[in-house]
């Protein structure tokens, strides 16, 4: 079956970091200020606990050109707290985001949107009258082209987590098992 | 065998097994209980009558020392106060801890009284801060701090204490004694390991273009000073014959009296210093960081100049200039790696191919002649010429006499008419450029060298931002010395508005008289004289020379006229310096 083309992901001058960092108070803040103080804008942003709870892992995209963006980099690796930064190049890593909806859905358009769902693989988490909230878990393209087939329907809600990456395997079969 | 004990007790130990022999700072609510063991210490605490002397004072004491200065202040508005040291310290690169008090820690978040959020202002000026929330871990804070502070690029450590966990009166502050060791320091910083040995490829590439190069410049900053490296540099500039420039934050750091010396470079700096490394084909940058002020306009900064680049941060490398040789490493290190890699290749030796540099040598001979640091006496009777002044004081005083000095006209004149030939005599404000640090700065110099003559160089406007401080210098029996060059101006803003705002002076005007600075010294417990006649200059430095037992302070009446040079005009290339007037027809 034939999927809906990607539209285009996030422009060139996003990038993607992959900052491991200490597991403690104050430690996102001191990123954060570190793009902030530059005036970078942090696109979408990702946080959680790895699997050494010492540790946790920052997923930052941030919108940026490369060369000031090396300069971050090296001051981001100045700080006490983190333990290590790496850019993850889209086409060498693997990307997932969530993405939950709430969509306008009445009875007389809710099988087609059903459908169109199940082509993504998403879920539908709640069901009221005239509304469905579903999710998808995906690359963030797929995620935008899902918003973008929904939209037509009405969205109410939209909340995406921001994406977390992490670097392709040696010998991965191509593009990854799922992208 | 466990010592039970309490946050606050903890804290003064753990200062004391750190090596803390003198403390800056001024009580308050939140610190306080940290205040009753200091009575039982043999830690020194010198109280400070303002915060911000608290800081400088630390920071002039690491600058003349090289250990950490150590400054204590309690919660809020203290702690506010505070800022501009850390930021200025932070801009050095000078190695500092700071103790904060701040409210219990369950009122924290509340608006308490005199709460702020001192990790959060703190943050980026600090290298790293902390909020310690039990008393167990205030040992191992202290370790972390130091070891921050003094590793790696040096700088400034704030550890934010609440006041639960240091008042013996509060369970909360109820610990067993222990002194973490170095491994469990190294472990619990897992993401801090400094770089402090070079590349041995890249020291390699580095001797291969030194050898290669017919105009080369060593581009010293302060990273020698930091890592200790005057000797090795001396070492490596003897070897090579290769001249030398010192940044303003480098005076020291290489004897001006040695005939490699070019002085200091930038804005303010000689001409032959800033005309050298425009015409250089390679600059070998040693613990320096491309700064704007030596640069001027950066397209236009050492056009053929290739760049070798050594510093400790990795930060460094490559933010302004690309470099052609990045050198990650402690400055000593890299040196002595260098320079062995120099002697493999025959430096210092008949036997190499390096280029002849006798034209390189005689085009700076050249500017040297023609264009020397220079200024009109004054005729007796008139106003004093600040530069005659501080040759006055540099011949009249000790060989290794520390200077420190504020910021402004009469900084850039102490650092271009000294003579520095000793590492860690000036003490100075460079990134931040703070009015009102040297009084502090002195005073802290003195603490930590009590041996050596200090004197603070100020202007008018930056001695009435910090003055207060004589009086923790007097009733501390701290014998510092003040010039202040009192031109009745905010000196170097004036400048600016005679150059370049077609003499439209706003705003800068202080008068002469008001504060009368006699008066004021002699308030605050310090012998004061004024002058204002050439010939009067020589005699009073002499009598403040042998006052060695409380603070003096001279007022010198100076010529407002009078303006610094050379100078390259802010957003104009280092090509385009404006010498004296008397040089300005001379060949380039």
């Amino acid at each position: 079956m034939n999927l809906p083309a990607h539209t285009p992901g996030p422009a060139p001058r996003h990038h993607v970091l992959s900052v491991l960092v200490e597991n403690r108070a104050g430690v996102l803040a001191r990123v954060a200020s570190l793009f902030a103080r530059r005036g970078y804008n942090i696109y979408s942003l990702a946080v959680a606990p790895t699997d050494d709870e010492r540790f946790s892992r920052i997923t930052v995209v941030v919108d940026v050109e490369s060369a000031p963006l090396e300069q971050v980099v090296k001051q981001l690796n100045k700080l006490i707290n983190v333990i290590k930064i790496s850019e993850l190049d889209p086409r060498d890593s693997v990307e997932r985001e969530l993405m939950m909806l709430t969509v306008r859905a009445g009875v007389d358009v809710r099988s087609q949107l059903i459908e169109l769902l199940g082509v993504f693989g998403g879920d539908v988490l709640d069901i009221g009258h005239d509304e469905v909230m579903v999710s998808l878990d995906d690359t963030p393209a797929r995620l935008d082209d899902l918003e973008e087939l929904l939209r037509p329907f009405g969205i109410i809600e939209l909340q995406r987590t921001g994406r977390v990456a992490l670097p392709k395997l040696e010998h991965s079969l191509g593009q990854g098992l799922r992208s | 065998m466990t010592t039970h004990t309490n946050g606050g007790s903890a804290l003064i130990k753990a200062l004391e097994c750190e090596g803390v022999e003198v403390i800056f700072g001024l009580p308050g609510g939140a610190i306080l209980p940290v205040y009753d063991p200091i009575i039982d210490s043999p830690i020194r605490h010198i109280l400070v009558r303002h915060e911000q002397g608290a800081g400088h004072m630390a920071e002039g004491y690491a600058l003349a020392t090289g250990r950490p200065g150590v400054a204590m202040v309690t919660s809020g508005p203290a702690a506010t106060n505070i800022v501009t040291p850390l930021c200025n310290a932070y801009m050095d690169s000078t190695p500092m801890v700071v103790i904060t008090g701040q409210v219990p820690y369950p009122s924290i978040g509340t608006d308490a009284f005199q709460e702020c959020d001192t990790v959060g202002i703190t943050r980026s000026v600090t290298k790293h801060n902390e909020l310690v929330t039990r008393a167990e871990d205030i040992p191992m804070a202290i370790r972390q701090a130091f070891h921050i502070a003094t590793s790696g690029r040096p700088g400034p450590v704030l550890v934010d204490i609440p006041k639960d966990i240091v008042d013996p009166k509060n369970p909360a502050s109820a610990m067993d004694w222990y002194w973490p060791t170095d491994d469990e320091v190294a472990s619990s910083l897992p993401g801090y390991r400094p770089t402090t040995k070079g590349h041995p490829k890249k020291i390699k590439e580095a001797a291969e273009l030194i050898m290669a190069a017919r105009r080369p410049v060593f581009y010293v900053g302060g990273g020698i000073l930091k890592a200790r490296a005057a000797e090795a540099l001396r070492e490596l500039a003897e070897l090579t014959e290769i001249p030398v420039v010192t940044t303003l934050m480098a005076r020291g750091a290489f004897p001006d009296d040695h005939p490699l010396c070019l002085g200091m470079p930038g804005m303010h700096g000689n001409y032959t210093a800033v005309t050298a490394m425009q015409q250089a084909d390679l600059l070998v940058a040693l613990g320096s960081r491309f700064d704007d002020r030596v640069t001027g306009k950066l397209d236009g900064f050492a056009p053929t100049a290739k760049i070798i680049h050594v510093d400790i941060d990795p930060a460094e490398l490559g933010k302004v200039r690309r470099p052609d040789v990045p050198i990650v490493g402690d400055c000593r290190l890299v040196i002595e790696e260098l320079v062995k890699a120099l002697r493999d290749r025959g430096a210092g030796s008949d036997s190499n191919d390096s280029p002849d540099r006798t034209e390189w040598r005689s085009s700076i001979s050249g500017w040297q002649e023609r264009f020397p640091l220079t200024y009109e006496q004054s005729e007796p009777g008139e106003l004093l010429k600040p530069q005659y002044v501080l040759e006055q004081l540099r011949s009249r005083s000790p060989e290794d006499t520390i200077v420190a000095s504020g910021v402004g006209q009469h900084q850039m004149w102490t650092s271009q008419y000294w003579k520095f030939n000793h590492p860690y005599t000036w003490v100075n404000s460079g990134g931040l450029g703070t009015m009102g640090f040297s009084v502090p700065a002195a005073i802290g110099a003195k603490v930590g060298r009590p041996d050596r003559t200090v004197w603070a160089v100020d202007g008018d406007g930056c001695f009435q931002m910090t003055a207060q401080e004589l009086v923790t210098a007097a009733t501390e029996r701290i014998p510092v010395k003040v010039a202040i060059l009192n031109n009745a101006y905010l000196g170097m803003v004036r400048q600016w508005q005679e150059m370049f705002y077609e003499e439209r002076y706003s705003e800068v005007y202080l008068s002469p008289d008001l504060p009368d600075y006699v008066k004021w010294a002699e308030a605050m417990g310090c012998v004061a004289l004024r002058v204002e006649s050439p010939e009067e200059v020589g005699p009073a430095i002499d009598k403040a020379n042998e006052i060695d037992d409380r603070p003096v302070v001279l007022e010198f009446r100076t010529d407002a006229s009078e303006k610094v040079f050379p100078m390259v005009p802010s957003g104009m290339t280092n090509d385009q310096i404006v010498v004296d007037p008397t040089q300005q027809e001379l060949p380039r």
